[in-house]
Order: structure tokens, then sequence, then C-alpha cells
């Protein structure tokens, strides 16, 4: 208001005005950016001076390795299906390790997300505890957990399982939590006013509402599991993981079998990608129609 | 919603919601069933009734109560006669020659306490424990006859194990073990031992108002540097460890995003006329997301050796599939209003780019790099693990050596802090980089780009 008044701004005066304001806002940008190279310089540089072997070294030898895979597995093509079929069932064991940590992370998701949720938590007064715990589970890295409990349950799937479904149910919850408040509590307060349980507003009220959602994201987690259990497998808890790091660990004589190993991990996971992402479309877009 | 013919009879009517109803309770009873059917296999295929036969509970005894406390060695050699007092038994954590913990008189018969009326005497010939309620435990080791040991009358309890050459009581107070060769007494404390200082540092056993007392004295960059220096709990090399695990997310992700821009405008139908590239480019996005991050990161580091370099590039490859797969899924949507008001102007193509459509997929771009961010903190944790780098790579060493256990939860106390610190920040940060997303988490669009997050 105050700009009405007083004598109007020449047009030159508004021109140099914003030329200044471009003038600052690209400075600032380009120190923004200049701060911003330099520390991925500067952060690029540390990693090369910590690690073994130098960027430049190894940029050429990069190929070398899938080569020289590549060339075995070749040369012993006939080997391949043979190959495939006895690693089979680790790879089966894998996917159950994904599938089982996910369906117990889904159910202990579902109950931390219920519990943390407003309007729906029986204690409304614990909510922020179940986020923590939530949020604890979320943040431990699956290794850790499949570590500390291979020393105790000794190497083999379950350990894998457990770690997998701890991080799932918090990773769940959290996502659940989000689904569960664009539900309608008005089911929830009609299953109230006949007297339900809290068991049976939850399963009759809010499960309907959600599941469709629910499901989606169990889906997605069902492909990140899948990539985890193969990993954590490489530390010893069984399945296709570990016949790779013994494939690996033998060197060059059985790299057919580690050819025929990375085969089966690169169709199963682009297989349950393209499953996985068909049925989440139906899920969220198409079910209704 | 499903709606009604209303022509219908009340009894056609009937019977439709009477089959859908048995449908809908066939289906309650059908998915959980299969559900347990699943797991039921699952049981059987772990074989986890077997589970408990491998499963080894002293391991997780000593792994629970190592992880919050520590125990304090004093040995006695046997042939010469020498007592020393060690925390852990380790070479660090060592008292030097003369000194000793107030539970201890060393002499020429050395006077352990372990408290409640529990007393351990090394003399010079013969050791004895006085345990409360039992009686005097005596022991008399000899490089000929083995360990002569004196026992109070009655039957041996279980908590003694006693054998020709060995003697071993195992008490609340503590536990005693004598051989031909030396004798050793554990006594068990709570906390984390020498967490700050170690016993040759000069700040041992001081209390926090005299440490700032000191440092308010210009003592403090000393202080710190015992600190740090700390041979015990390595502070420095952790520190070192969380950059490193922090910089590989850091640098992978950023790097990814950096690489998956221009190459996911080469994979949009509206940008790129060409068919043949663009249907390539989404191949190789789904080619390098496909091969999984185990195998990239095998694979580079066979070419770069471990460190963190491999892990920022093992980050770096897997999630420029996906960045390129969520970049240009957003740039399809672009509004190309916004690009021919540009134009419209006499702008060029670079300046098209990047006030037509840069602005648009800002918030998007941001918002996924720095939700990656978070979830590559973590896995940068895992892949150190396997490649050798950084936090995951001290944990699996603490790990392997099965007995520092407090040090394994010691740093997965930090791993977690860690994650979730960048969990904070990373939201903190999307919250005021992309304006309008409030306080709340983001609603809309969620179907779409965010389902690719790990």
């Amino acid at each position: 208001m105050a700009e009405l008044t007083a004598a109007r701004p020449g047009i030159e005066d508004i021109r140099q005005h914003y030329t200044a304001h471009t003038q600052r806002k690209r400075l600032y940008g380009g120190i923004l950016l200049a701060v911003f190279v330099a520390l991925m310089a500067a952060g690029f540089r540390t990693a090369d001076a910590r690690n073994a072997g130098s960027f430049a070294d190894g940029f050429t030898r990069i190929f070398d390795y899938p080569a020289e895979v590549l060339a075995e597995a070749a040369e012993k093509a006939a080997q391949l299906p043979g190959h495939l079929v006895h690693f089979f069932p680790a790879l089966v064991e894998t996917l159950n390790i994904a599938a089982a940590s996910t369906l117990v992370g889904a159910v202990f998701g579902t109950l931390l997300s219920l519990l943390a949720t407003r309007g729906m938590a029986p204690w409304p007064a614990l909510i922020p505890l179940f986020r923590r715990i939530s949020d604890i589970c979320r943040a431990i890295p699956e290794i850790v957990i499949a570590l500390v409990l291979i020393f105790v349950l000794g190497g083999g799937p379950v350990a894998a399982m457990l770690a997998i479904a701890i991080h799932t149910a918090g990773a769940l919850g959290k996502l659940f939590s989000e689904v569960n408040e664009n539900a309608s509590l008005k089911p929830v307060e009609g299953l109230t006013s006949v007297g339900a349980t809290w068991a049976q507003r939850m399963t009759l009220g809010v499960i309907p509402q959600v599941g469709p959602n629910y499901v989606s994201y169990a889906l997605l987690r069902f492909e990140i599991n899948i990539r985890a259990s193969a990993i954590l497998g490489f530390v010893g808890a069984g399945g296709i993981g570990y016949e790779l790091k013994n494939a690996m660990s033998w060197g060059q004589g059985r790299y057919d079998e580690a050819a025929a190993i990375f085969l089966l991990l690169f169709v199963t996971i682009v297989a349950v990608d393209q499953l996985s992402g068909l049925l989440r479309d139906r899920l969220t877009h198409g079910a209704k129609a | 919603m499903t709606t009604f013919d209303t022509t219908l009879t009340p009894a056609d009517l009937k019977s439709d919601i009477s089959r859908l109803f048995l449908k809908k309770r066939l289906m309650n009873f059908a998915l959980p069933a299969a559900v347990l059917a699943y797991l039921a296999y699952v049981f059987v295929a772990f074989d986890m009734p077997g589970l408990w036969e491998r499963a080894s509970l002293d391991n997780a005894r000593t792994l629970i109560s190592d992880s919050y406390s520590y125990k304090t060695h004093v040995t006695r050699d046997n042939r010469s006669g020498a007592v020393s007092v060690a925390i852990e038994g380790e070479r660090k954590g060592a008292y030097p020659e003369g000194m000793s913990p107030d539970w201890v008189a060393l002499g020429e018969t050395t006077v352990i306490d372990l408290e409640d009326g529990h007393v351990v005497t090394f003399g010079p010939e013969t050791i004895e424990y006085l345990i409360p309620g039992y009686g005097v435990v005596r022991a008399t080791p000899s490089r000929r006859a083995g360990v002569q040991t004196e026992l109070p009358a009655g039957d041996v309890p279980e908590w003694i194990s006693v054998s020709k050459n060995r003697l071993a009581v195992t008490t609340d107070a503590g536990r005693l073990t004598v051989t031909r060769n030396r004798a050793e007494v554990f006594r068990y404390f709570a906390g984390w031992e020498l967490f700050f200082f170690t016993l040759d540092s000069p700040y041992y056993g001081m209390g926090a108002a005299e440490l700032l007392q000191r440092a308010a004295t210009g003592e403090g960059g000393a202080i710190f540097q015992e600190f740090w220096t700390n041979k015990m709990w390595r502070h420095q090399d952790v520190a070192w460890a969380i950059a490193e695990t922090l910089l590989m997310a850091f640098l992978g992700t950023i790097g990814a995003g950096i690489i998956a821009l221009p190459l996911a405008f080469a994979a949009t139908r509206n940008f790129m006329p060409l068919r043949s590239i663009r249907f390539a480019m989404r191949r190789l996005f789904d080619f390098v997301r496909g091969v999984d991050s185990l195998i990239w990161t095998v694979v580079l580091a066979r070419a770069f050796g471990p460190g963190p370099l491999t892990g920022a590039l093992a980050i770096l490859v897997t999630d420029t599939g996906t960045f390129g797969k969520i970049f240009s899924e957003a740039l399809e949507n672009v509004d190309q209003k916004q690009i021919e008001g540009v134009a419209s102007t006499g702008a060029g193509p670079v300046q098209r780019y990047r006030f037509g459509v840069i602005p648009q997929i800002t918030p998007v771009l941001l918002s996924q790099l720095l939700y990656f961010l978070e979830s590559n903190t973590r896995s940068a944790t895992i892949i150190g693990a396997i490649t050798g780098g950084g936090i995951g790579l001290l944990l699996t060493q603490a790990i392997i050596t099965q007995k520092d256990w407090e040090e394994v939860a010691y740093y997965i106390t930090l791993i977690i802090l860690m994650v979730m610190l960048m969990d904070w920040f990373s939201g903190w940060l999307r919250r005021r980089l992309i304006k309008g997303e409030g306080g709340k988490p983001r609603r809309k669009g969620r179907a779409g780009t965010a389902f690719l997050l790990p």
C-alpha cells in the first residue's frame, strides 16, 4: 500500500530493481551449486582415497569380472540347464524367506499401524510409543538383526526371516498408518454403537476400507524383501545368496555356477517386479471397475 | 457399491444376496486358511522344530549379559605367583603394574572382595573362596599333583565343578577358576567399561564436574584427544566409519540422480521422438534395476576393491535405474502449456527446459532423492558389510569375534540413531524445500511415484 501512495517508481527503477533481484538470486543459486559441487568432489576424493582400489584403476576393469564369468559360462553352456535346476531349491528358499517375512511383517505392521492411528487406537495415550516402536523397527537394517540371530540360532532361513520381518513390520507399520489416516471413521463409530469390541471394529470397519492399499504396499514390500533375502544369504542365512557366495569364493572354474545364479536372480526379480506391478495397478485403479 | 435391479422379484433378490454372502463368507475363510497353510509349509520347510536343538541358549545368554555388562579378570600366574588385573582380560584394559581397583588388595596374599560376603584370597600356596552359607573352598595348585581341592562336607553342589586338574566355582557374585597354571576370578559389573577413557589415561575415573573444570582451564583439547584415541572403543574409527557410510549414501544417491536425469529425458514419449532410443533406454533402466544391488556390489567390489567408493558406486548404479524410471514417469506427466508459454516468449531449447520443464519436476525429483537418501543410509550399512567399508564392516568384525557384544550393542545403537536422524533430516528438508507439503506427509500421487521407494 505504501508503495502506491509514494511517488510512482519509473520504469527504469523497476527494471533495475528486477535485474538486481535476479542477479542476487542467480548469485545465491551459483554459490549453492558451487558448494554442492565442491561437496561432491570432496566426498568423491575422500571415498576414493579410503578405498582399496582407486576409481581410475577400477574403472577400466569394471567389465573384466562379468566378462570372465560370461566367457566361462559360454564355454560350459551345456551345463547351464543343469545348474539352473540344481540351484532352483535355493531360489525357492530365498522366495520363501521373502514371502514368509512379508506375511509376518504385514501382520505385525497392521497391528502397529492400528495401534498408532488416532481414532482407531484402543489406547490413545500410547500412540507415540507405538510410533517410536515402528520407527525403530524400520531403522534397523536387516543385516544387523540377521547377524546377531545367526549367532544365536545358527545359520539358516529362520534368522533371515525374522530379521526381514522386523524391518518389514516397521516399514509397513508406517505406510499402513498413513493409509489408515485416510480411512473413514464412520463405520467404526457405527460398529461401536452396536457394541462391537476393538478387534471387531478393526476387522469389520477398517480393514475392508484399507485392504486393497495394504495388499498393494505388501506386494511392493515383497519385491524389496526378495532382494533383501538374497543379500542376507550372502552373510550366511541360506538361500540363493549363500550359493552365490560359495560359487564366488571358489573363483575361477565355478563361474558357470555363478552365472546360473545371476541369471536365476535376475529373472526372478524382473518377473516378480512385473507381476506385482500388474497386480498393484489392478488393486489401486482397476479393481473397482 | 452394487446396485440391484429393482424389477427383480424378492425371491430372486434373496437368492442373489445369499449367493453374494456365501461368496464373501467363503473368501473370508479361504484367504486366512491359505495364509495359514502357507505358513505351515514354511514352518516345515525352514525346519522350525529342529531350530531349538540348533539354537544356542548359551550364546543368547552371553550375548545379552555381555551387551550391557563387563567383567574384570583378576589372574594369578601359579608358577610365578604374579597377580594381574585386566578389564575383559584384554591387554588394552589391563591395570598398570601395582595398580588395582579398590576391591582388590594386592600383596603377599591378595584379597579379592566380591561383595555380599564373598571373598577370594590368593595365598602364597593356597587359594581360598569364602562363600557365605556354604563354607570355604580351598584349592592348592601344583605342577605335579594338579589342583588339590578341599570342599566343605556334604554333596558337591552343581555350581562347583571339580576335577583332578581344574576347579570352577560360579556364584552370583562372580566366578573362580583354578587350573595348574593359573587361578582366575571374574567379577561382573553393569555398564560399558572404559567408554570414555582407558586406564592409562590421566583422566580415567574423573567425574564430569572435574573434567568440565579442567576443560575450562585449557585442557579441553587434551581431554578430547584422550577420548578420541580411546583404544578400547576406538571412537575415532567409529566416527570415520559412520562418515563413510553416510558418504556412500550421499554420493550414491546424488550421483544416481545426476546421471539418471538426462537419461530419463531420452526415455519419455514427449521429449524423445525416436521410438527405438526410448525403448532401449527403458530396457536399460529395467535391466539395471533387475540386476540386484547384491550382484552390482559383487561385480564392483571385484573392480574397485573394498571401501566406500565401491559402496557408493553400487548404490549409484542400482538407483540410476530406479530414478530413471521415476523421473521419466514424472517427465511424461509434465504440463505442455508451461513449455509453450516459455517458448512463446522466444526462449531457445535450453531455456525451454530450464524454465518450462525443470520447475515442474523439481518437487518429484527432490522428494525422491531425499527418500532414497534416507533408505540408502540403510543400504550403505548393508553394502558396507558385504564389500567392507563403513559401520557395516565394523559391525561384522565385532560380531565375528563373538565376544565384543558390548561393541556390537554400541554400533547397533549408533546405526539406529544414524538412520533415524537421516529419516528426520530428509523429512525436514523435504518439507522445507517443497512448499505445499505442509507438516503432513504428502498424500496425492502416492499411488504412482512413491511406490518405488524401498
